[in-house]
């Protein structure tokens, strides 16, 4: 069926991954000829994967794509942009040492012989920049550019090929308020010249502002189209967050006690001069666990970060058990009780190409009970890396296996035996389960509620909504880098509650977000 | 576990079909130039085992390539492509030569002192790459090299200006005291004290890197700087550290290497030894275990090469190529991946059926 109101249908597209996770489910997917179409969904949803399908970067399981009434095999992106689709990605890819120029022409370099000629790369730069108002120096160098000029090269890059429908994904999520307004006009000025925008987001003011019509999907299923104008905004946060599975993990009332982290004023700037951490205060109490909501990018990676040590240059103050930790190393913040699950296991987590024991004793082989005469005592080592593999139930040959031959599951649990067994006081556990299966989870959800009842603090930090409500006592929710709500009982909210508030919705009064801080 | 046996066993196989491959093409040019290829072969081969004089050659050249080889495991174990090993261990043969010339000290005391000398020496080129990356970024596989030329240069200012032998014909020092000379170990060879100590840096290299908390340190660091970081080592102070280890080994080999084979100092160029270090670490996987065989085998072809010079028509470059043949084979991780992998395949099936899966 072919319908020619629209530029472009995707119809029926399924898309399995190797490792059997299935992104896609029949998803159907149109866009009218020059219109700005928003693609809406959480984390994970399958946004991406879709785009990527659609620019050539994947192939489909089952599914047809039709271009302007005609049926089409995307084999590549190569193939994308010859019938006239391109894609803007949210990490930019220039070449950063050269100019805006030659960057543009990448590719099709127009040529004087045998010899690039720079200068009519340079003129036919300028003419684009001019026709549609994208102003641009072409002959700066990339690298000296702002975060917003560099996305108008990428805006300019894949016009200049040609292009009739353009895949922006996530393009504010790195920008400005001010660049962002900028990159609005820009889109509304395409759209008058008939240029066809998809805009990948999860920020439903943005939406709301320049887009026309909308198709959101939740765990890979489209969950609803509509005209913008037709749809208010919490309708489309209904739609974006739902419950997908119940947990239940068994747990007994919390019984906090003082507060063993505290984080006061808490601000920090990023090297492109965007403050991702706004003035933020929040306290982590003994036996609680203390979840932050909210869709990744909006501060969380940095917050966890500057608590453990791994980022620096932050203003305001964090406290552990009442010490001050500024200017501390992170051995000292280690030892002052802090333990760290990092978001990206394979970076900070472990070393890939080590053993288990290499990867468990990291944060204490310097200790006097792992060593004798001036050498590591292999023989306590063993013994205690033995212990956390049964322990944590570690699927492998011995301790001798060398990480990177492990499952995902397995290796989470390689970091979180290493670090749940460091004798914390506080956790910082930032998407302790992204990305394992199911098993594991659970398994990792259970430690951290039985840690609490010993009277460890944890900082739970989760884009997996159901998570974060299931496991944590207190909630706060964060939105572009602020605290926009705290919930003293995590019980009484829920994902609808949550979505209001992470999608910038909705805000709590300073009084009432300042609750998530206790002085004792 | 079955696949970590699988992989070890071909990293031994991997350099032994290196070696057969590398010896086969040396044939194939010996032939082409030797008007007797059998007898020049055979020269080569097991030459070096026929006296006592030239199985000693082949331990005195292994002397300072343990040492050199050790320096640079050290220093590439934290991922540090840090070449400055070849002037530390100049510059390390440099100091030696001015404490040996210079003071007058007690026998056992001062070629102890010389060593110790050499090996600040050494210390000090191999860790001025590591400041300037540490604390400005500059990339060691440059400043390193850069610092070689340094080290010469420096050296034979002192050579030739400071301790030069007037009386000598040729430039070199004045002849070392014979309290600071490593005597020789056994009648009829060079092969001196020197030895002992090299045996001993061997070992302590490898309890170091492999058995203590700095060589832990090290090692992680060399495989991801971000989990270092992120556990709490000290990345920057280790880096620095350990190539100070390692230019203090190099330095302690070039002195070892001038008491205990030259009554004077007599380079005018680099010895090319640290450079046969970064070989003989490769050959090994930077594991001072496997050194003494890497530099062992180095040392008999050298030697090997020398007899066939001398004994037939065919010159001693054959003796680089077979080198550089075998360095490929064994620096290319994939030769011979297709057979690893179908071994470790059928171990896994086989494990399966075992349990009766």
């Amino acid at each position: 069926m072919v319908n020619n109101e629209y530029i472009l249908s995707m119809e029926n597209i399924t898309k399995v991954y190797s490792n059997g996770f299935v992104a896609n489910k029949n998803v159907n997917f149109s866009v009218k000829k020059g219109e700005i179409h928003a693609l809406v969904g959480e984390n994970g949803a399958g946004k991406s994967t879709l785009m990527k399908i659609l620019f050539g970067h994947e192939q489909p399981e089952e599914g047809k794509i039709f271009y302007k009434g005609e049926e089409i095999h995307i084999a590549n992106p190569l193939a994308a942009l010859d019938y006239g689709i391109g894609m803007v990605h949210q990490h930019f890819m220039l070449v950063p040492s050269l100019t805006v120029a030659e960057n543009m022409v990448l590719g099709m370099e127009p040529k004087k012989g045998v010899l690039f000629d720079y200068k009519t790369a340079v003129e036919r730069t300028r003419e684009i920049s001019e026709k549609y108002n994208l102003l641009v120096d072409p002959e700066a160098k990339v690298e000296d550019l702002p975060v917003g000029f560099k996305q108008k090269v990428e805006i300019l890059k894949v016009l200049f090929r040609g292009v009739e429908v353009l895949i922006l994904d996530e393009p504010t999520a790195v920008l400005t308020p001010q660049e962002t307004k900028e990159l609005f006009t820009e889109l509304l000025n395409l759209k008058k010249n008939g240029y066809t925008v998809i805009f990948i987001s999860h920020k439903l003011n943005e939406i709301k502002e320049i887009c026309d019509r909308l198709t959101v999907l939740r765990n890979g299923k489209v969950t609803g189209i509509a005209d913008v104008s037709d749809i208010t905004e919490q309708e489309i946060s209904n739609k974006m967050v739902g419950r997908n599975v119940m947990l239940n993990i068994e747990k007994e009332k919390a019984k906090p006690g003082s507060s063993v982290l505290q984080v006061k004023h808490l601000s920090y700037t990023d090297m492109h001069g965007k403050q991702v951490v706004k003035d933020i205060s929040f306290s982590v109490r003994k036996g609680e666990i203390l979840g932050v909501a909210g869709v990744e990018g909006n501060g969380q990676r940095e917050i966890s970060e500057m608590i453990t040590g791994l980022l620096s240059g932050q203003t305001g103050e964090i406290l552990v058990d009442g010490k001050a930790l500024s200017g501390a190393s992170i051995r000292d913040i280690r030892l002052s009780g802090v333990a760290h699950i990092s978001e990206d296991r394979m970076t900070y987590g472990s070393v890939g190409d080590a053993s288990i024991e290499e990867n468990m004793i990291s944060e204490r082989y310097y200790k006097k009970e792992f060593n004798r005469n001036g050498l590591l005592d292999f023989k306590r080592i063993k013994e205690c890396v033995n212990q956390l593999i049964q322990n944590y139930g570690i699927k492998c040959d011995n301790k001798d296996a060398q990480v990177r031959t492990l499952s995902g599951g397995n290796i989470q649990k390689v970091v979180v035996a290493r670090e749940f067994s460091s004798n914390p006081k506080v956790i910082i556990a930032n998407q302790p389960t992204r990305g394992i299966d199911v098993g594991a989870s659970e398994f990792i959800r259970k430690k951290l509620v039985s840690l609490r009842d010993e009277g460890v603090g944890v900082l739970l930090i989760s884009a997996d909504l159901t998570e974060v409500i299931e496991t944590s006592d207190s909630i706060i929710v964060m939105n572009n880098g602020e605290i926009a709500a705290y919930f003293e009982d995590a019980s009484k909210v829920d994902e609808t509650i949550l979505g209001e508030y992470m999608l910038g919705l909705k805000r709590q009064s300073k009084e009432e977000a300042g609750g998530a801080y206790y002085a004792e | 576990m079955q696949s970590r046996k699988i992989e070890q066993r071909f990293r031994i196989i991997r350099m032994l079909v290196a070696v057969v491959i590398a010896l086969t093409i040396a044939f194939g040019f010996v032939c082409f130039v030797s008007k007797t290829p059998f007898e020049t072969m055979g020269n080569f081969l097991f030459g070096p085992f026929l006296t006592v004089r030239r199985l000693g050659n082949i331990v005195e050249m292994t002397i300072p390539l343990l040492f050199t080889g050790v320096s640079v495991s050290i220093m590439y174990s934290c991922n540090q492509i840090n070449m400055a090993s070849e002037g530390g261990f100049f510059l390390g043969g440099v100091a030696a030569a001015y404490i040996a010339v210079t003071f007058a000290l007690p026998y056992g005391i001062h070629p102890l002192l010389c060593i110790i000398g050499g090996g600040f020496a050494g210390a000090l080129v191999c860790g001025i790459p590591a400041v300037l990356y540490v604390k400005k970024g500059v990339l060691p596989v440059v400043s390193s090299l850069m610092m070689n030329y340094v080290s010469l240069y420096l050296g034979l200012l002192i050579i030739n200006y400071v301790i030069r032998d007037a009386q000598a014909g040729y430039p070199c020092s004045y002849q070392y005291r014979d309290t600071a000379i490593l005597p020789d170990l056994f009648s009829k060879t060079n092969v001196h004290a020197g030895l002992l100590i090299a045996v001993m840096v061997l070992i302590l290299g490898y309890l170091y890197l492999y058995k203590s908390q700095w060589g832990y340190c090290i090692r992680m660091i060399g495989k991801n700087p971000n989990f270092a970081k992120y556990s709490g080592m000290n990345v920057a102070g280790t880096i620095l550290g350990c190539q100070l280890v390692g230019g203090f080994v190099a330095g302690m080999g070039g002195a070892v290497e001038q008491l205990g084979m030259y009554g004077r100092f007599q380079y005018q160029a680099l010895s090319n030894h640290g450079f046969d270090g970064v070989l003989i670490a490769i050959l090994s996987h930077y594991n001072p275990k496997f050194v003494a065989p890497a530099a062992l085998f180095l040392a008999y072809i050298r030697v090997g090469a020398d007899i066939m010079a001398r004994s037939s028509d065919v010159p001693v470059e054959i003796v680089y190529i077979i080198q550089a043949i075998i360095i490929i084979f064994v620096a290319a991780e994939r030769f011979l991946e297709g057979w690893k992998h179908r071994e470790i395949v059928k171990a896994s099936r086989l494990e399966l059926e075992i349990k009766g899966e």
